[in-house]
C-alpha cells in the first residue's frame, strides 16, 4: 500500500504535537521528523523550571523509543537547509536528501534581538532554548548585577529566573511607559510593578538603551538619556522574530515582518507544504502560545486523514507563571467604555487589582485582568469562552458574593458540555464527565485516560473542581482520603483513632487501612497520633517525615539544623554566649531566624544528640522547628521598654509559647503578640495574633505568610488574658481535630463553609457543644509536654539511631563538604 | 532458576540494628548502601544510599511504604519525596531514575548484603 511521506521540520512542541496527532489518527504514513536542536522536543513552556531543578529529561515530551515504537524516523541536531519545491525534496546540514509528499514546518522562533551596538558581546544572552539556559546558568555563577531587556510576559519571567539562580540585583529595562503592554492596562501594569519591587526586581520603565558597553564582555548599558547602569549579564527578551528563513528561501509567501502566511487549513502558498505553529502567520497574526499551535497541528493532523477542519484564529488569554505574583488577562481586556461596562476592584493595600469588562446588556463577560488574586482566572476564562450569562450581580466574579445566599449557577457544574477546558489537549467538560463517569475518579486517573491538565496544567484546579462536581452529582460520595492505603479523610481517621484508642501506626493501618503505608500516611498518622496521645514521637522514628525521626531538618548536602526555643524571642546574655560556643565547638553557622530566634546549620547527624546535650545542661529546650508544632510566638517589646506599649507584651508572649509549645498540628502554627495597634510583632501574619487594646487584647486567627500571604481576620474584641488563652485552646484544638494534612489554619478557614462567622459561633457560642471537650483536650496536651530532646540525649537506645553508618557509627558522611563563606561555613553543594 | 554469579556477601549488622519498617545505611569501602528492614512484611531489601534527584546521600533515611493493588515496595526520598521501587530500582515517581538494588540475605541475626 502506497505510504505518502511526511517531513517534519522542526522538533519543537508543536513539531511533536503534530505528530502524536497524527499518529491517533492514522499510521499510514512515512514521518521523517528534523530537530535543530540536539535533544527531543521538550516542554518550553516550564523552560523556566530547569533554573528550579527539573533536568532536561523532566522537561522532554517524549522518550526517544517513542519515535522507534511509533515508525517515526527521527534526525536530530540536522536542520534542514533547503526545500527543493519542484522535485518535492529537503536538504539537511548533514547531507541527508528526503523525497516528501507532504512537508510540514513547525520552525518556531527565535527571540528578537535588537540591532544595537555591542550586541554581540560575551555576557548577552536569549531566553529559548535549553542550550540558551545551559549559558545563563553558567554564567550567573560569577554575576553580581544581571538585567532584562524587555518588561513583557517573557521578560519577566527571565527576570525571576535570574533572580532564583542568585543574582544578588537584577534589573528590567523596559522601552514602553508600562510592563506587560500586551497583556494589561495601565492600572495593572502599576499594581504589578509594585508587586514585582515586592520580588527585589528592579524595574526601569521609558529607557531606551543606546550600547552594551565593555571589552570583549559587558560592562554597562548605556541609555538614551546618557544614564548608565553597570551589570555584569544581560538577557534578551524583546519578543519573537518567527523561523521563516527557509520558507522565504523557498519561494513561499511571507509576511512583511515574518510568518509564513497559511491559510485556514494551515497551507502555505505551496498546498504540499503546511506552516505550524509560531512560525504560521494566519490573517496577520503570529501566535505565540502553545494552545493556538496544538490547535494547528490538529488541524494539519486531520485535513491529512481526511476529516475537514479549519483554524480561526485562538483565544490568546495568559496568565502569567511569576511565582508570588498572579498576573492574568483574558478575553478582551482593552475595550473600554462606551463600547462595555467595566467593572473594577482595587485594594492598593494587598496590592489586588481586578477588571472585568461586561456587554453593555450586562449579559456577557467579554474580559478583563487580575493582578494580586487569579485565582478566578480559570472560570472567568470560561465564562467568556462559553458565553454564559452573567448573575445578576456581576461583581461577585471578582469580590466573590458577600452576605446573601451563594449564587450557584456559576459553578464549574453549569459550564456547557462543550466548553473547552483544557486548552493545551483540547479537552471539552463532557470529556471530562464522562471519564469520571466511566470510572476515572482522581486527577491522575483523568490526565491518564483524557490528557487534561498535562500541558501547562493551568487548568488543574478547574478539572479537580469538576470531578468533585461530577461525583457528587451522581450521587457519589467525594471524599478527600488521605492516601491510597486510608478510605478516610484525616477528621475521620482522627475520630476513628480516638475512640478505638489506637496508639501504633501499624494497628492503625491494620484496623482501618490497607496496604503497607507510604510517605503520605505515615506522617499524617504520627500526627493524628500525637495530637491525640502525645507521646514521645521518637518511638515511632520511621512514620515521621525526616525532619521529624531526627528531630532536626535535614538541609541541602545532608547536614541538620539546630534551633533551641527561645520563647518570645527573649533570651539573657548567658543563652546567647552558650549557643556561640556550641556553634564554635561543633562548626555551625549561626544565622538570626525570621522568627526570632536563632538557627545553627550544618550538624552532623552523629553529632546532634552531644550538640543537643550541652544546650539542654545550659537550661535550653527543642524549638520544634522540624515539627508540625508551634514554631514561635512573635513579641514586640511591649510596655516594659516602649513608651507606645500597652501591656506587656513579652510576658505574654512567653506564656502563650510556653503552653502550646510540642503540640502537633496538622501543620505548623505561628503566634505573635503586639503591645499596641502598631503591630510591630506582625501578628496578623499569624496563625494567632494578639494586640493589645486599651481595654485588654484583640485576638485574631487564621493568618498566613508564606507563598499565599493573607492577614489573621479578628475573632474577639477586648478580652483579658484569661479568656483570650481559652479562645486559643478551643480554636487550636478545633484546627487540630478537623484539619486536612499540611493544611494551615488560613486554607483551613478558607474551605470551612460559613467561614470567620461559623468559626466565631464554635470557639465564642459554643454552637457545636464542644467547647469544654475542646478545652479538656488542650489541658491534657498542655500537661503531657515534654522536651523530645531531652528524651533523646536520656536514652542509649535512641541516640544510637543518630549515626550515618549502622556499621561505622563514628564515622561522619564523608560526602559532606563545607566552604569558607563571611568568615562562617557553607554547605559545598 | 538460579544465575550463578560472582556475589560477595558482605555482613551489614545485626536484624535489631536497623529500626523496624526502616532503613539505616551500610558503609562497604566507599560505598554508601541503603538497608531497609520492612518488618511490616518480613522482608528485606538493601539499594544505593544516594538519591538520584539531587545527589544527596539520604535514601536510607527516606520512609518505606507500597504502592497500586500488587502493594509494590518502594522508597521515599526524604529530600523531595520521589518514590524508588526497592524490588527494580526504578523511580516511580519520574521515570528516568534508576537506582542500583542488592540483594539481601539474614542469617542467625545476621544480615548480609550481597554485592555483584
Ligand atoms: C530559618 C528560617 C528562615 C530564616 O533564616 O529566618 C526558615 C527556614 C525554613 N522555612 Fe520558613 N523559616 C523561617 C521563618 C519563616 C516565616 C517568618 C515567620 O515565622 O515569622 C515564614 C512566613 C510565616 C508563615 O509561616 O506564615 C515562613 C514560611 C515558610 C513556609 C511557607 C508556609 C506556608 O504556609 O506557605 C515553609 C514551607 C512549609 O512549611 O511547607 C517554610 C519552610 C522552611 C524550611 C523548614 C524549609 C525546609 O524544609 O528546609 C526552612 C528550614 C530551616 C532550618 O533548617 O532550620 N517556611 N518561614 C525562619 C525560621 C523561623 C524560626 O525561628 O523557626
Ligand atoms: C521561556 C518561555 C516561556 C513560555 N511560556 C509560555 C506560556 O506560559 N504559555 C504558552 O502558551 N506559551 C509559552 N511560551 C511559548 C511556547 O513555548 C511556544 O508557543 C511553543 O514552544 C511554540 O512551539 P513551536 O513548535 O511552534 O516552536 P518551538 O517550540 O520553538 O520549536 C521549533 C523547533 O524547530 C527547530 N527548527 C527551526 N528551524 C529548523 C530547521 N530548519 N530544521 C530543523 N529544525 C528547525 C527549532 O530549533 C526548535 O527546536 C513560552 C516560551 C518561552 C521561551
Ligand atoms: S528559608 Fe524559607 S524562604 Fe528562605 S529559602 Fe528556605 S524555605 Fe525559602
Ligand atoms: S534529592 Fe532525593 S528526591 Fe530530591
Amino acid at each position: 500500500m502506497f505510504q505518502p511521506t511526511i517531513v517534519v521540520v522542526g522538533n519543537g512542541m508543536v513539531g511533536y504535537k503534530f505528530c502524536e496527532k497524527l499518529l491517533t489518527r492514522s499510521s499510514h504514513f512515512n514521518v521523517i521528523v528534523f530537530g535543530e536542536e540536539p535533544r527531543i522536543a521538550y516542554d518550553r513552556v516550564h523552560l523556566s523550571e530547569y533554573f528550579n531543578g527539573k533536568t532536561a529529561s523532566d522537561l522532554s515530551l517524549s522518550t526517544s523509543s517513542w519515535y522507534t515504537d511509533n515508525n517515526i524516523e527521527l534526525h536530530l541536531n540536522d536542520p534542514v537547509q533547503e526545500i527543493n519545491r519542484s522535485e518535492k525534496t529537503i536538504h539537511s546540514l548533514k547531507g541527508l536528501t528526503i523525497k516528501y509528499d507532504y512537508l510540514v514546518l513547525a520552525t518556531g522562533s527565535s527571540a528578537f534581538v535588537p540591532d544595537i551596538p555591542g550586541v554581540e558581546k560575551e555576557g548577552v544572552f536569549v531566553y529559548r532554548s535549553i542550550d540558551d539556559l545551559e549559558l545563563i546558568k553558567t554564567y550567573a555563577t560569577n554575576a553580581k548585577v544581571g538585567a532584562v531587556m524587555g518588561g513583557g510576559l517573557l521578560g519577566l519571567e527571565a527576570a525571576k529566573a535570574l533572580i532564583d539562580l542568585g543574582v544578588e540585583e537584577t534589573h528590567v529595562i523596559e522601552f514602553a511607559p508600562r510592563l506587560m503592554p500586551r497583556q494589561i492596562d495601565s492600572t495593572g501594569s502599576g499594581m504589578l510593578l509594585s508587586k514585582l519591587k515586592n520580588l527585589g526586581l528592579n524595574i526601569h520603565l521609558n529607557k531606551n538603551t543606546a550600547a552594551f558597553v565593555g571589552d570583549h564582555k559587558i560592562e554597562a548599558l548605556k541609555f538614551n538619556d546618557d544614564t548608565s547602569l553597570p551589570i555584569d549579564m544581560m538577557v534578551i527578551s524583546a519578543g519573537i522574530r518567527p523561523r521563516d528563513e527557509l520558507a522565504k528561501l523557498a519561494g513561499l509567501h511571507t509576511g512583511t515582518r515574518g510568518g509564513i502566511i497559511v491559510n485556514e487549513k494551515m497551507q502555505t502558498s505551496d498546498e504540499h507544504i503546511f506552516a505550524i505553529g509560531e512560525c504560521a502567520l494566519y490573517e496577520g497574526m503570529i501566535y505565540g502560545l502553545v494552545a493556538p499551535g496544538y490547535e494547528m497541528a490538529d488541524v494539519v493532523a486531520s485535513y491529512l486523514t481526511g476529516h475537514e477542519k479549519g483554524f480561526y484564529g485562538y483565544d490568546m488569554s495568559t496568565k502569567l507563571k511569576l511565582i508570588g505574583v498572579d498576573v492574568a488577562s483574558f478575553g478582551d481586556a482593552f475595550i473600554t467604555e462606551p463600547d462595555c461596562r467595566t467593572i473594577i476592584f482595587e485594594d492598593t493595600h494587598k496590592g489586588i487589582y481586578k477588571r472585568i469588562n461586561i456587554s453593555n446588556n450586562g449579559k456577557y463577560l467579554l474580559g478583563g485582568i487580575l493582578i494580586g488574586d487569579a485565582d478566578a482566572y480559570n472560570m472567568l476564562l470560561q465564562t467568556v469562552n462559553n458565553k454564559i450569562t452573567l448573575p445578576p450581580n456581576p461583581e461577585d466574579l471578582i469580590l466573590g458574593s458577600r452576605g446573601t445566599e451563594d449564587s450557584e449557577g456559576t459553578g464549574v457544574i453549569s459550564l456547557p458540555d462543550d466548553a473547552l477546558i483544557c486548552s493545551c489537549e483540547a479537552v471539552s467538560k463532557s470529556a471530562i464527565c464522562s471519564a469520571v463517569n466511566d470510572g476515572a475518579c482522581s486527577i491522575d486517573d483523568i490526565k491518564k485516560c483524557t490528557k487534561a491538565g498535562t500541558g501547562c496544567g493551568g487548568c488543574v484546579p478547574l478539572v479537580k473542581d469538576l470531578i468533585a462536581g461530577t461525583m457528587k452529582k451522581n450521587g457519589q460520595y467525594v471524599k478527600n482520603v488521605i492516601c491510597e492505603h486510608f478510605e478516610y479523610s484525616r477528621q475521620e481517621l482522627f475520630d476513628l483513632v480516638k475512640i478505638n484508642k489506637v496508639k501504633n501506626y501499624d494497628l492503625v493501618l491494620d484496623h482501618f487501612g490497607k496496604g503497607d503505608g507510604c510517605e503520605i500516611c505515615k506522617p499524617a498518622v504520627a500526627s493524628i497520633l500525637s495530637s491525640l496521645w502525645n507521646d514521645v514521637i521518637v518511638k515511632q522514628d520511621t512514620i515521621q517525615d525526616s525532619n521529624d525521626r531526627y528531630l532536626a531538618n535535614i538541609q541541602k548536602g545532608g547536614t541538620y539544623s539546630v534551633v533551641p526555643r527561645i520563647p518570645g524571642g527573649e533570651i539573657t546574655p548567658d543563652k546567647l554566649i552558650i549557643i556561640g560556643q556550641v556553634a564554635k565547638k561543633y562548626g555551625l553557622y549561626t544565622k538570626i531566624t525570621g522568627g526570632q530566634r536563632i538557627d545553627m546549620f550544618g550538624a552532623h547527624l552523629n553529632d546532634l544528640p552531644e550538640i543537643w546535650k550541652e544546650l539542654i545542661d545550659a537550661g535550653f529546650e527543642s524549638g520544634h522547628a522540624y515539627g508540625k508544632a508551634l514554631r514561635t510566638v512573635k513579641s514586640c517589646v511591649g510596655s516594659t521598654w516602649c513608651r507606645f506599649g500597652l501591656h506587656d507584651s513579652v510576658s505574654f508572649a512567653i506564656e502563650i509559647e510556653e503552653r502550646y509549645k510540642g503540640i502537633r498540628a496538622p501543620h505548623k502554627i505561628k503566634g505573635g503578640v503586639s503591645g499596641c495597634i502598631r503591630e510591630c510583632a506582625e501578628a496578623q501574619s499569624k496563625d494567632f495574633g494578639i494586640i493589645a487594646t486599651e481595654k485588654g487584647w484583640n485576638l485574631y486567627v487564621c493568618g498566613n505568610g508564606g507563598s499565599k500571604p493573607q492577614h489573621a481576620q479578628l475573632l474577639a474584641t477586648d478580652i483579658d488574658s484569661t479568656t483570650c488563652i481559652k479562645y486559643i485552646d478551643r480554636f487550636l484544638m478545633f484546627y487540630i481535630k478537623t484539619a486536612d494534612p499540611l493544611t494551615r489554619t488560613a486554607t483551613w478557614l478558607n474551605k470551612m463553609e460559613g467561614g470567620m462567622s461559623y468559626l466565631k459561633n464554635v470557639v465564642i457560642n459554643d454552637s457545636l457543644g464542644i467547647a469544654e471537650k475542646l478545652d479538656e483536650e488542650m489541658q491534657q496536651l498542655v500537661n503531657t509536654y515534654h522536651c523530645e530532646w531531652k528524651e533523646v540525649i536520656g536514652s542509649p537506645n535512641l541516640r544510637k539511631r543518630f549515626a550515618h553508618f549502622i556499621n561505622a557509627p563514628e564515622e561522619k558522611d564523608p560526602s559532606i563538604k563545607f566552604e569558607a563563606m563571611r568568615e562562617q561555613v557553607k554547605a559545598q553543594w | 532458576m538460579e544465575t550463578v554469579t560472582d556475589i560477595e556477601w558482605i555482613l551489614a549488622c545485626y536484624t535489631d540494628d536497623v529500626p523496624e519498617n526502616g532503613g539505616v545505611c551500610v558503609k562497604h569501602g566507599n560505598e554508601q548502601i541503603a538497608l531497609y528492614n520492612f518488618s511490616r512484611r518480613g522482608e528485606w531489601y538493601a539499594t544505593q544510599n544516594l538519591c538520584p534527584h539531587k545527589q544527596q546521600m539520604a535514601l536510607s533515611r527516606g520512609m518505606i511504604g507500597s504502592t497500586g493493588d500488587d502493594c509494590n515496595p518502594k522508597v521515599a526520598c526524604p529530600f523531595h519525596k520521589k518514590t524508588f521501587s526497592l524490588l527494580t530500582g526504578e523511580c516511580l515517581t519520574d521515570e528516568d531514575y534508576q537506582i542500583k538494588t542488592y540483594p539481601v540475605k539474614v542469617d542467625n541475626e545476621r544480615v548480609y548484603i550481597g554485592i555483584i
